[in-house]
């Protein structure tokens, strides 16, 4: 039974177009996933649905739920559909709760939407059902539980937990997942299944990783510039996909294992010594973000740092950039002891993770790229700094003519680029890379981490490169650390950890991190079993 | 294309009248302003004298428009001192605070509270008489108690771009917290400093007229609009013009000043621009 029908779909904002023509039919109980790059006008469509869209939309064309066309309603009547039949989950779990109200009071105030009636104990009762249902046990999270107390998973649980509470018949998802860590996502990916299992809901689920959505989606839509280029099953598409963009997608979540022989050369660049770190919690209470953690990175070798938030590499990356200080323990860069100092800046530098707030947005890029020759002892007159800020942008792969142009005139993946010029123009010895791939779409991630490899054999720098996932460090690291409550519990060649791992919680990164293969592998198995 | 809205030219339009007069009054009044005519006391506004004569026979639009040139030099400079020694301990201040030591950001922002915790004209009064009644008193004391407020904005804007990444990406390029603050955190805060100034502009206008009013502000023979209208108060009842003109100069001034401030906001905040814009859309759309 056709749940959501959406027919010849086009939307306009401010006379410019968004979406053209769109047609996608999610059933009860089904799994259909949007997959496009950012921009192509894949989470306006969960917008049109909800009716939630910038001022000055023009629509045309039907959305239709049980045959009933949504886009002939009035606000008043859209309400009553958005209390009854449609449920949203929001990107950002950080965000979507009321930090000034209980977990308990969120869920118990959605319930009383639907049901205006209901005595309070029942809706207590009711709520914790639900929070039972999202796998927040009672005993652990009771209702008068402050969302400042979760962490980003479980709020992203109590978030659906609101959703689910007024049993919408469609549950949309906007990339559900994305601001989470890879052991995270694949629980919540799994607890959505068990939903639609559970309840028979249909679910729109919008992503930009195809990997992410393989395991759990029945149907792809795959979307460029508002278009729908592609959409089939999932298991036909990923047989015989026809557009271009969907097997240029398709490749860039396929992960290779990265290929650099490490010149054998012994000279260790960076050492940690027994590194560690104390927060002061109040109350006599101290919190190791970093125990007893020691490693070493050779010339020209690439080193990830894997865990989980909260896991403390964060914070070994702004202890080793001395933007931090710490108690105990020694940092040592190129055999000298490093505690901040001028003298030794210019031989490491970072690349952060968010390409849009590593900018002064009020400098130029020839400011911005420049900024770090202010740690060398000679100063450079204008006139050599251009020329070189000119050459390292041309090695990122960006034009002279950039050089006056500000930051808000690049696109993320651009941004990342510059960043990276940034890092690399005072020649350091090591660069440090902290999560710098996690905020972009995965066509973009690619072509960042080939620039980042291309980099690193021409230049022979050493990357100590920090992420949550461990496919994206497996494609450019030769060695790999695993760290988890502040300690290191892995340690080996990437390639060695990646197919024998000795730790469980090594096992169930790898387990959680999204793997195209895999998944279509799971996906084909299940469905012979289901015909059978 | 910027769109500015009806609060800006509005508030822009009278700043800039008053600022003009200002201007006009150090070549050109209608009238000497020390001129005393004792057989023209009180005439009425009319042709000959526009705003009409007080009981020495002074040309009041004249007097209007030197006073008001005193006042926005007064605030003007007052707003100066407040800026330049309150923006910088702000600046300070945060830096501080980021960098560990709390002490000295707890120290300058106690300090802060304790200005702040006297009623600001009650201070300026408090300055004055202690220090004998004049102009150069009066800017200074308007100044101090502008000093917090400029610290507390500045203070809590720098917290707000401290975690920033490219903070951070300047500190890895080895700069110091002085050029941190110079050369990022100020550029980033001088719109919100820039509105606050014309709030506190508004302010010291008024301020400076509560002194002028109770004797404390300018001296005699050097008009200005708060004492035109403490003389003016004994002879409301027969010459009320002697009040009108000083008073609605000084609501007009501190009016504008503020829908300036008001729409300069709305124009240097990129988040209220763009919900204007978009806003503005749906009225084309409807």
């Amino acid at each position: 039974m056709t749940l959501l029908n959406i027919k010849n779909f086009s939307l306009a904002i401010n006379d410019k177009n968004i979406l053209h023509n769109i047609n996608i039919k999610i059933n009860a109980g089904q799994v259909v996933a949007i997959v496009g790059e950012s921009g192509s006008g894949k989470s306006m469509i969960s917008s049109a649905i909800i009716n939630l869209l910038p001022q000055g939309a023009e629509l045309s064309g039907e959305i239709l739920l049980n045959n009933d066309n949504l886009l002939d309603k009035t606000e008043r009547e859209m309400c009553l559909h958005r209390i009854n039949d449609l449920g949203m989950i929001f990107q950002e779990p950080m965000t979507a709760l009321n930090p000034l109200e209980t977990i308990g009071a969120q869920i118990m105030e959605a319930i009383k939407l639907t049901k205006p009636k209901i005595g309070s104990k029942d809706l207590q009762k009711e709520a914790e059902l639900i929070l039972e249902a999202v796998e927040m046990k009672k005993s652990r999270f009771p209702l008068n539980t402050y969302p400042h107390k979760l962490s980003g998973g479980q709020r992203q649980r109590v978030v659906i937990a609101i959703a689910l509470s007024q049993k919408p018949k469609l549950l949309i998802a906007d990339e559900p997942t994305t601001a989470l860590d890879v052991t995270t996502q694949a629980k919540i990916m799994k607890l959505l299944l068990k939903l639609v299992k559970d309840y028979g809901i249909g679910i729109l689920l919008v992503s930009h990783d195809l990997a992410v959505v393989a395991d759990v989606a029945d149907h792809i839509v795959i979307m460029k510039n508002g278009k729908v280029v592609e959409q089939q099953n999932t298991i036909t598409f990923f047989k015989s996909m026809k557009h271009s963009y969907s097997k240029q997608l398709f490749a860039a979540a396929k992960h290779k294992l990265f290929e650099k022989n490490v010149s054998v050369c012994s000279e260790i660049i960076l050492e940690v010594q027994s590194l560690t770190k104390e927060y002061d919690l109040g109350n006599k209470k101290t919190l190791k973000a970093v125990n007893n953690v020691g490693f070493t990175l050779k010339r020209g070798e690439n080193l990830g740092l894997v865990g989980e938030s909260g896991c403390g590499k964060s914070t070994i990356a702004r202890c080793i950039l001395g933007l931090e200080k710490f108690g105990k323990g020694k940092i040592w860069i190129g055999g000298e002891p490093f505690y901040g100092q001028k003298e030794l800046r210019h031989c490491i530098n970072v690349v952060f993770q968010d390409p849009f707030g590593s900018f002064n947005p009020r400098h130029t890029v020839e400011r911005l790229v420049a900024e770090p020759f202010y740690v060398l002892k000679k100063s450079l007159t204008n006139f050599e700094k251009r020329v070189k800020v000119a050459q390292i942008l041309k090695l990122v792969g960006l034009s002279d003519e950039d050089l006056k142009k500000y930051p808000h005139e690049f696109s993320g993946g651009e941004r990342q680029r510059i960043a990276i010029a940034r890092a690399l123009i005072t020649e350091p010895d090591i660069i440090l890379l902290d999560e710098s791939t996690s905020a972009l779409d995965v066509i973009i991630r690619n072509q960042i981490l080939d620039l980042l490899k291309d980099l690193s054999i021409k230049l022979g720098i050493s990357y100590l490169f920090i992420s949550h996932d461990l496919t994206t460090v497996k494609n450019i690291t030769n060695r790999v650390i695993v760290m988890k409550d502040g300690a290191i519990i892995e340690e080996g060649l990437t390639a060695e950890v990646y197919k024998n791992p000795k730790h469980e919680y090594t096992k169930s990164l790898i387990e959680a991190s999204p793997d195209i293969t895999r998944a279509i592998r799971r996906k084909e198995e299940n469905n012979n079993e289901n015909t059978l | 294309m910027k769109h500015f809205s009806i609060s800006f030219i509005v508030g822009g339009g009278l700043t800039t009248l008053f600022i003009i007069a200002a201007i006009l009054s150090f070549f050109w009044t209608p009238y000497d302003v020390e001129l005393l005519n004792i057989k023209g006391k009180f005439a009425t506004p009319g042709f000959e004298h526009l705003m009409g004569t007080d009981h020495f026979g002074r040309d009041i639009l004249s007097m209007v428009m030197v006073g008001t040139r005193n006042a926005i030099a007064v605030s003007l400079i007052a707003v100066g001192i407040g800026a330049a020694i309150g923006v910088p301990l702000g600046l300070w201040a945060a830096a501080t605070c980021m960098n560990g030591s709390r002490i000295i950001d707890e120290l300058l922002m106690r300090g802060n509270d304790l200005i702040f915790a006297f009623p600001s004209l009650l201070l300026a009064i408090m300055i004055t008489a202690v220090f004998g009644p004049s102009i150069i008193n009066a800017i200074i004391a308007i100044g101090i108690f502008n000093i917090p407020v400029f610290a507390r904005v500045s203070r809590g804007a720098a917290l707000s771009i401290w975690p920033k990444e490219y903070i951070s990406a300047a500190r890895v390029a080895g700069k110091g917290s002085t050029r941190i603050s110079y050369e990022h955190i100020l550029p980033n805060i001088l719109n919100l400093l820039i509105v606050q100034a014309t709030i506190q502009f508004s302010i010291a206008i008024i301020a400076e007229a509560s002194l002028s009013y109770v004797g404390l502000g300018s001296q005699p023979p050097d008009p200005s609009l708060g004492r035109m209208l403490n003389e003016a108060q004994t002879m409301i009842f027969f010459a009320p013009w002697l009040a009108y003109f000083p008073g609605g100069a000084i609501v007009a001034l501190v009016l504008g000043f503020n829908l300036m401030g008001d729409g300069m906001r709305d124009i240097l905040d990129p988040k209220l621009r763009q919900r204007s814009e978009t806003g503005k859309a749906s009225n084309d759309a409807s």
